[in-house]
């Protein structure tokens, strides 16, 4: 056992170790933030598929499922902040007198900025839970969000969506931290295959369009939720 | 043939000891000279005037020992694809031009004087792991180990590297992953270096990351900088090999016992 848990601590104190959690991590966000944006999509199928979703989220696994989840999330983005800031300072130390002219040649302003980007998109992370999640700082725990669903009182996931993106400084936010994410994802999704060993000359290009397309994906299909309520008052 | 007047712009340092740019004109540099050829010139003409002459690395001259250095311009070896410092050419600048002339910075490579750092980091890299250990004397018969073309020519691929340092130059994380892929791939990927494949791949990352070279951030300005066009697809092999090591580090059998018993 022992033996096991120092070759794991070896791992992760690795370079490419390290890395490989970033990638693993990484990909599981992934799942995720296509899987939240499908799921959120179905504001658009109307007040009833939403919340009908919600209530499915909520009583999965009889009310664990939702608590796995967020346990594993919780997990994940732990991990991949731990290994990524930790990288990131073996990053700058390893070059302690800056050059006078550095240029980059091939490398994307995207690859350049993802520990800001990601950082962000932590901010983002809480403000988003105590938004939705927590419901901290408004009344989207009261009554007037219950609703009666096939008989059933459910949570009004639809109402606290549309009252939560006709504030403006909160859909504004929003909008920000998805063009960050949009960044994140365009250098992380084809990343994490070379950091995993997987990518090959001929897949690599593949990958790289993946990634952008995917981030593009996730931007516009959550720009046009906060968007479509907030300029264009859909559900009010 | 033409002249051309330049304004340097080159980092002087003695080791151990904060370093600064110096301005040199270099006025009358022919155009076909190499950019060694030029800073023998301005050396030169620095020893005539009594003043200390600009140190750096250079030997073979002609782009295959990897000794010759230098950020030129923000680009390690210059602005020119896949050549060395000493296949650079002046003509490959305008009269007027300002060049800024650095040595390859990274912690692992301390500066020893001005443009020459230390780069045995490499060597206590290739000591962890880069090589086959073999019987040495009289060779096998050169048909006795069949190796597939393809196979051939990529273990050529990674082994054209000349341990120049460029990518950990280039590398906004002076990270040596280029490098250190090239050197395990190269072996790794044939059958005389399979056998002890897991042991280089532990051993050559772990001094590594020992030597103080940061992180691969994906970015491929190694590849981008390398004058030996070596692909970072040997960073993706290397990944998977150390990958797969450290499984079987982990979870594997203990040497005693993969040894064959007592």
């Amino acid at each position: 056992m022992s033996a096991v848990f120092d070759s794991f601590s070896r791992f992760y104190a690795s370079s490419i170790g390290k890395k490989i959690l970033v990638a693993l991590t990484g990909l599981i966000l992934i799942g995720f933030v296509f899987g939240h944006l499908v799921g959120n999509l179905l504001i658009f199928a109307g007040q009833d598929a939403i919340n009908e979703y919600g209530h499915l989220l909520q009583t999965a696994l009889h009310g664990s499922g939702v608590w796995i989840a967020r346990v594993g999330l919780l997990l994940a983005v732990l991990v991949h902040i731990v290994a990524t800031v930790s990288l990131t300072k073996q990053n700058n130390a390893a070059r302690p007198d800056k050059y006078g002219q550095h240029k980059a040649q091939v490398s994307s302003k995207s690859s350049h900025t993802m520990i800001w980007s990601g950082l962000t998109i932590l901010a983002f992370i809480i403000y988003h839970l105590l938004h939705y999640t927590v419901r901290i700082g408004n009344d989207f725990d009261k009554d007037a969000y219950k609703i009666d669903l096939h008989g059933e009182k459910v949570h009004n996931v639809y109402k606290m969506v549309v009252d939560g993106f006709s504030w403006a400084p909160a859909s504004i936010f929003y909008l920000i931290a998805m063009a960050l994410l949009c960044s994140h994802l365009s250098h992380g999704f084809s990343s994490l295959f070379q950091t995993l060993g997987i990518s090959t000359d001929k897949s690599e290009p593949l990958f790289k369009k993946a990634g952008y397309a995917f981030a593009g994906l996730i931007f516009v299909g959550n720009a046009a939720i906060v968007l479509s309520i907030w300029l264009l008052g859909y559900g009010r | 043939m033409s002249q051309l007047n330049l304004h340097l712009k080159v980092w002087r340092q003695n080791a151990g000891q904060p370093g600064h740019f110096q301005d040199i004109e270099a006025p009358d540099i022919p155009d076909h000279a190499s950019f060694l050829e030029m800073m023998d010139i301005v050396n030169e003409r620095l020893i005539a005037k009594g003043q200390d002459p600009v140190a750096f690395d250079h030997d073979c001259r002609e782009g295959i020992c990897g000794m010759c250095s230098m950020q030129i311009n923000g680009v390690p070896h210059g602005p020119e694809k896949a050549t060395t410092t000493c296949q650079l050419h002046m003509r490959k600048f305008r009269t007027g031009d300002t060049i800024w002339i650095e040595p390859f910075r990274a912690k692992a490579f301390p500066v020893i004087k001005d443009l020459v750092v230390d780069r045995s980091a490499f060597d206590r890299i290739q000591r962890a792991g880069g090589f086959i250990t073999v019987r040495t004397g009289s060779p096998q018969d050169a048909n006795a180990l069949p190796i597939g073309k393809e196979v051939a020519d990529a273990a050529m691929d990674a082994a054209a590297c000349i341990g120049c340092g460029a990518c950990v130059a280039a590398c906004k994380n002076a990270s040596a992953m280029l490098f250190v892929s090239a050197k395990a791939g190269q072996l790794n990927t044939l059958p005389q270096g399979k056998p002890e494949k897991d042991r280089r791949t532990l051993g050559m990352v772990r001094q590594m990351d020992k030597e103080g070279f940061g992180n691969c951030t994906n970015q491929y300005e190694c590849e981008a900088a390398c004058p030996k066009e070596i692909s970072v697809r040997w960073i993706t092999k290397l990944n998977r090999d150390y990958a797969v090591a450290i499984v079987k580090e982990a979870l594997g059998n203990s040497p005693k016992v993969a040894g064959g018993g007592d």
